[in-house]
């Protein structure tokens, strides 16, 4: 019989839906992992989710309005983002896929930043290397693999077991439910078991890979995956941003001493649309929305707060203007973002110069010329 | 013969597996970040034996054999090279490449761009390329004109050992993915190399006029330039001059070279294995056609593989631009 593959495999949660902490002998060591996350650091979780979340919808209403092309957004995805995310240490590096807005704004990226794609003037948008987080893939798995390879230069510079946790390093690469299928994720848990690389396989199965629901990738838990290559794979739930921290920094710490790749499979939901320009209604039940509205990650921590007396209404109200405040500001910054001049399409194509592209370069420069001598009208790019 | 100061001659006769073999040990012992990547080429030394010794000389960390995925090995160089490292990625067989293709050109190709010059890729992709060894299917292709047709990867191919030893050399210190086409069924021919350079008389991006004549041009690359001198000495006993030109470059082509060739010569004749059909010979003739149109005594001919997959070892000497079908071209060439 056809199982559902997302039945039959255990679920590390220490905050269940309804905003109650799990104690378990099973979950002992994934609680010891969050035991110094006091109320303010539970508040700052919080003030993460929200911000993005707020990002989310800021950029959705520009989308809207026309100031951007596309959108992805990671609405319900944030436990898995923020939690995996402030796991990581400042050497660690990141490769996205393109919906983590929420671990490039644990990464110190402006969020803004992230829109600059989107509205069609940059196709990356920040310098990865300030950051160690690399720019988004758009071709779906790809990443995985410049992840495992980069976690295996981290490997050869000798970054990786020598006890000093400021300078032990992983790589955390994320990706979907879809992108499991794709050769590339395979190839990338080969390289990164037969290589013992730091690098954590970070999957967040939001249960959707556009229209297809998990069962067109699967017959089996996702988590399972990781079993035939040797790599040790834990099954979180995504909706709970504690876990999530917890089981990152098990797999961190794991990679960083030398133990080698995690296979983590964040079990989430994408409550929005796959982009701006799909219709869910479509292909799932407004049932089914329901159900994970009940189980929105941002709602649970709230309960979490208030029942354990840290939830404070100053701060709550503070969170909310700085929340309005970076709403107004990437409307601001977004409008801002003006397109580039037509002769930088030439630019970067190669890093040393190339006589094709410098040909054509030129070519363009004094064709544009040409209409300026006519008398300028080619000014304000109108061609 | 004199020695550099290792103790090493410093020029030797190579053939051209040996030369790129020892471009490859060069760039390994000066430069740190350099590594080999590919399917055989620790123990074994490659299956054309271009990596031999140099595991044992360099370690397995640096000369790695991996596992058979060709994707996941460009996947991982690019890693590797977002970490300062310099890949140069054996892809065992022209054939094999394909499962690589995404990487290479959607990634590789892109990134210094999508990056706006932030992040840098120098990555070599060594493919032993072309046919005439009787193999069988996938092992015979040459498949340049469709990266040459992609921005941002630099296509070469060198055509004799000391080229192979010096062009390898810059391939692996370009700033930029260099995609560097081994002619494979000209592994075995001789000639002398000195060893004491690193780089060309020209850069890695400029053709070379192998030998003067002032009636007809041939373009070539790769396995086909020694052919190209053949049909030139040929044809010499009939009266006819012909200049060889040695692009040694596909991306970018160095239409100055050629140009200034045909402008003197007036007749072009393009050589190479791969298929004529939007070929790298077409991009020649358009070039030649736009910038020599009044210097042109006949059409720009291209002499090539047919619009057909690689056929059968038995019959691949009637598919190959043969010293006969070249001869051909040059003749029609002149009959205009």
């Amino acid at each position: 019989m056809n199982q559902h593959p997302d039945e039959g495999a255990p679920l590390v949660q220490l905050v269940t839906p309804e905003g109650v902490r799990v104690t378990t002998d099973e979950n002992a060591a994934y609680r010891e992992r969050v035991a110094h996350l006091d109320a303010a650091a539970l508040r700052d979780l919080y003030r993460d989710m929200v911000l993005v979340r707020r990002f989310d919808t800021e950029a959705t209403s520009l989308q809207r309005q026309g100031e951007l092309g596309l959108f992805a957004q990671s609405l319900g995805q944030e436990a898995a983002q923020i939690g995996s995310g402030r796991a990581m240490a400042p050497q660690d590096y990141a490769f996205p896929s393109y919906r983590e807005h929420g671990v490039a704004h644990t990464r110190g990226v402006d969020l803004a930043d992230v829109l600059r794609l989107f509205r069609g003037v940059d196709h990356g948008g920040w310098d990865p290397t300030a950051h160690n987080f690399h720019l988004y893939t758009l071709v779906i798995g790809s990443h995985t693999l410049h992840a495992t390879g980069y976690a295996m230069g981290v490997q050869r510079d000798g970054l990786v077991g020598t006890g000093d946790p400021e300078r032990d390093t992983a790589v955390v690469t994320y990706f979907g439910d879809g992108a499991t299928s794709q050769g590339d994720v395979s190839e990338a848990l080969v390289f990164a078991a037969v290589n013992n690389a730091p690098v954590v396989l970070f999957c967040q199965n939001n249960q959707w890979a556009i229209s297809e629901p998990t069962s067109k990738q699967t017959r089996v838990p996702l988590v399972r995956r990781g079993d035939g290559f040797g790599v040790p794979s834990v099954r979180v739930d995504g909706n709970d941003v504690l876990a999530c921290y917890a089981v990152t920094a098990e797999a961190l710490e794991r990679a960083r001493s030398g133990g080698g790749p995690t296979f983590v499979e964040a079990y989430t939901y994408r409550m929005g649309a796959h982009t701006t320009s799909d219709d869910p209604s479509r292909y799932r039940s407004a049932a089914q929305e329901d159900y994970w509205r009940q189980r929105d990650p941002i709602d649970r921590l709230a309960v979490l707060l208030r029942s354990e007396d840290a939830w404070d209404e100053s701060w709550a109200a503070d969170l909310q203007a700085e929340s309005d405040a970076l709403g107004e500001r990437l409307r601001e910054t977004v409008r801002g973002f003006t397109a580039p001049p037509s002769s930088s399409m030439f630019d970067h194509v190669y890093a040393s110069e190339h006589a094709t592209v410098a040909a054509e370069q030129a070519w363009f420069a004094e064709y544009e010329t040409s209409f300026a001598d006519a008398g300028g009208a080619a000014q304000g790019g109108a061609r | 013969m004199s020695d550099t100061t290792s103790g090493a001659p410093a020029s030797s006769t190579l053939t051209i597996a040996k030369a790129i073999n020892e471009g490859l040990r060069r760039s390994l012992e000066t430069d740190p970040k350099v590594l080999l990547m590919g399917e055989d080429i620790g123990a074994l030394g490659g299956v054309f034996r271009v990596t031999d010794g140099l595991q044992k000389d360099f370690g397995e960390d640096r000369v790695v054999d991996t596992p058979l995925a060709e994707s996941g090995i460009l996947g991982t160089a690019i890693g590797l090279a977002l970490r300062g490292y310099r890949p140069v990625c054996e892809i065992q067989f022209d054939g094999f490449i394909f499962p690589a293709y995404d990487q290479i050109t959607t990634q590789l190709a892109k990134m210094h761009y999508r990056s706006r010059g932030r992040l840098m890729l120098p990555v070599v992709v060594r493919v032993p390329y072309g046919g005439g060894i009787g193999a069988v299917e996938h092992h015979s292709e040459s498949p340049e004109a469709l990266f040459a047709h992609t921005a941002g990867l630099r296509v070469v191919s060198p055509s004799t050992p000391q080229d192979a030893f010096t062009m390898i050399q810059e391939a692996i210190a370009s700033p930029d993915p260099v995609l560097f086409f081994e002619p494979k069924g000209r592994y075995w021919d001789k000639g002398e190399v000195d060893l004491t350079r690193s780089s060309g008389d020209e850069t890695l991006d400029r053709a070379r006029v192998v030998r003067e004549g002032t009636d007809l041009t041939l373009v070539a690359y790769g396995p086909t330039v020694s052919t190209a001198l053949k049909v030139a000495a040929a044809a010499a006993t009939e009266g006819r001059s012909i200049e060889v030109v040695d692009l040694r470059s596909i991306s970018p082509l160095d239409t100055e070279t050629v140009v200034r060739s045909v402008r003197r010569t007036g007749r072009c004749v393009v050589v190479h294995e791969a298929p004529t059909f939007l070929g790298s010979g077409a991009e020649v003739a358009a070039r030649v056609t736009e910038e020599c149109f009044y210097s042109l005594e006949s059409p720009v001919l291209r002499v090539g593989g047919f619009h057909t997959p690689y056929p059968v070892a038995k019959i691949e000497h009637d598919y190959l631009p043969s010293l006969d079908r070249v001869l051909d071209a040059v003749d029609r060439a002149f009959g205009f």
